[in-house]
């Protein structure tokens, strides 16, 4: 007993708190796939059955198809842009002293805190003025402000934890900055660059605020969804669908976490 | 000095905001020299060798190498490789790619390629470490892999910035002749940056003392150690006793001094100009001095005073003596060839000797 330090103890308070916590956290998340296994059209106890019609019906509905490679395609496009728009951003905020650093951290941050809706209504105001036409493109450019501030903060430790002296080191060898971040900085910040590409086509396969602003006649998933709440009847696909998406994005999350573990340890001073 | 210097630096100034990192150094190295830049930490000999590779630019002042003015020439073109402080080493290559890292443009066969690696492997002594990852190597081999991956591109001057730093003492000694041997075979320019005077003073042909960006002193090891130009060079290289004292006549190349403790000495003027009256400083090293229980006969100066401490160190002792008018006790490192004096129980009078040569005359501060 003594030999444990005071910070170490087990505090039993604190687990139960920890385990409620998460419970109260996730129950409500697993409702989804409980009732879309449920055979009836209601959400409500008792269950009356195990069924997989609602997932099999759902493959047989073309708009579900459709709704869900708007969003493949937008996700990747997305991820694709945000995470090389990161790197540079990623680069540029830890290797190059310039004034304004901090604040423009913060702006490039602004879109987490900042309600997304203001950001909608904002680019909707934008590309009307314009005159550009509400489609899958401006929903791809509404999500890269989405995802940008996930890219950067995926990005940054990864940047900040390995060795300037790396890429000095390759330029004095003779490579000039072209070749030095295709043969040093991509490969020591590439988990960081996986993890980056499958967070942000996680968060813009579920965004819906953006997409509901921005979305054209080819709706995305989410928007395909809500519009899908106004039917009764659906709602069990509704929810069988809901839970194919609830799998995919813990999937894709954790792995991206998994990927990019370690990413202040394991790269500093280039060990 | 002019005419067949290899590194050339002018009139260097170098401003950090307003912090000025350099302060107008001018240095010439020649071709196939050791040369250190020795200092404390600040004293802006980093960033003196950083402008040499290129990854800062001088403020002012012109950077010539092999002739050639370096300025508008980026890292990537100059013909000058570097060993990094904390060895640089690519973490997500193996050795045989790290050390090949520079060969990319010279577009080589494979087969010529690793029979180059493999030479460098041979050089460095670590044949058959192309497969290891660089995780797998400890701090003594990564670094040889560093010199190894600089030396495969035959620069023209290889940078080295405190490479033996991270080292254990006696790695770091063993190192250090293993260095010099390397720049003996290879025969090229080396430029050193180390903050440990010994490591200076055993490995380099010449050496300038830097501090707060300026030169204080560029010579040969042995230049540095006997003929110091300033009490700060003096006190940084080695210890040194000063004793202040006034010039009291200068009679061609000898000048007369009244030094506090010492009484009046006559010494070589040597480098430092002096008229009757300056305020200047005598300093002796430690084991210029020599110790005795009796008045020591002979030639040279001589005074009595008392043994106030003294610690044995086996090969060697210290001893530290008090003269009368000194606050500071005088250091002196004796030799313990075949009668060790007996260590200083209590005080007890003691002489001091030494030659005239050793003493060392230096502007007052």
């Amino acid at each position: 007993m003594s030999s444990e330090s005071y910070i170490r103890r087990p505090n039993r308070p604190l687990q139960v708190y920890a385990i409620v916590f998460l419970i109260v956290l996730y129950v409500p998340v697993l409702f989804i796939p409980l009732f879309s296994f449920n055979d009836s059209i209601y959400v409500r106890f008792p269950l009356e059955g195990f069924t997989v019609k609602w997932y099999v019906e759902l493959f047989h509905r073309e708009a579900v198809w459709n709704a869900f490679m708007n969003s493949v395609k937008v996700g990747a496009v997305v991820s694709v842009l945000s995470t090389a728009l990161g790197i540079f951003g990623a680069k540029a905020i830890t290797r190059y002293r310039f004034p304004g650093r901090g604040p423009l951290v913060g702006f490039i941050m602004l879109p987490l805190v900042v309600p997304l809706i203001i950001f909608g209504v904002a680019l909707l105001v934008l590309f009307s003025q314009m005159g550009v036409p509400l489609s899958l493109y401006t929903v791809t450019i509404g999500h890269m402000i989405v995802c940008l501030p996930f890219s950067i903060a995926t990005l940054l430790p990864r940047f900040e934890g390995f060795d300037p002296s790396l890429e000095e080191a390759s330029a004095d060898l003779g490579e000039n900055a072209w070749w030095t971040f295709w043969r040093v900085t991509l490969p020591m910040v590439f988990p960081g660059v996986i993890a980056s590409l499958m967070l942000c086509f996680t968060v813009s396969f579920d965004e819906f605020i953006m997409a509901f602003f921005l979305t054209g006649t080819q709706p995305t998933l989410p928007m395909y969804i809500w519009g899908q709440l106004r039917f009764p009847q659906e709602f069990p696909s509704v929810l069988a669908l809901s839970s194919f998406i609830i799998a995919a994005s813990f999937a894709i999350v954790f792995v991206g976490l998994w990927i990019n573990r370690g990413a202040h340890v394991s790269t500093i001073k280039g060990d | 000095m002019t005419s067949d210097a290899f590194i050339s630096i002018r009139n260097v100034d170098k401003f950090f905001g307003k912090f000025q990192a350099i302060d107008d150094v001018s240095i010439d190295i020649g071709h196939g020299e050791f040369f250190s830049l020795l200092g404390s930490s600040g004293c802006g000999k980093t960033t003196l060798l950083r402008m040499l590779a290129g990854f800062e630019s001088p403020s002012s002042g012109e950077i010539y190498i092999d002739g050639q003015p370096m300025s508008e020439v980026p890292p990537h073109m100059r013909p000058v490789n570097m060993v990094f402080q904390s060895y640089a080493i690519f973490p997500h290559l193996d050795v045989r790619d790290n050390i090949a890292y520079g060969l990319r443009k010279q577009k080589l066969p494979k087969a010529k390629r690793d029979e180059m690696v493999d030479e460098m492997l041979e050089l460095i002594k670590l044949p058959g470490y192309g497969d290891r990852k660089a995780n797998e190597l400890s701090g003594g081999q990564r670094q040889r892999i560093a010199l190894a991956r600089a030396l495969i591109l035959r620069p023209k001057v290889l940078l080295l910035d405190e490479p033996l730093g991270a080292l254990d003492k006696q790695l770091r000694e063993q190192m250090q002749l293993e260095l010099r041997d390397l720049q003996r075979t290879v025969g090229i320019t080396f430029v050193f940056v180390t903050h440990d005077q010994e490591e200076a003073l055993t490995l380099s042909d010449r050496i300038a003392v830097m501090s707060e960006g300026r030169v204080l002193q560029m010579d040969s090891p042995t230049g540095l150690y006997e003929r110091p130009s300033s009490r700060r060079v003096a006190s940084f290289i080695g210890t040194m006793n000063f004793f202040d004292g006034t010039v009291s006549g200068v009679n061609g190349t000898s000048v007369e001094v009244a030094a506090e403790g010492l009484g009046t000495l006559r010494l070589d003027r040597r480098e430092t100009a002096v008229a009757e009256g300056d305020k200047v400083q005598v300093a002796i090293r430690p084991e210029k001095l020599g110790i005795s229980d009796s008045r020591p006969e002979g030639e040279g100066g001589r005074i009595e005073g008392t043994l106030e401490n003294s610690a044995y160190l086996g090969e060697r002792s210290h001893h530290y003596v008090r003269l009368d008018g000194l606050e500071k006790p005088v250091a002196v490192s004796a030799q313990n060839k075949e009668n060790a004096i007996a260590t200083a129980d209590r005080a007890r009078p003691i002489w001091l000797s030494w030659n005239e040569e050793s003493l060392v005359l230096l502007a007052g501060d």
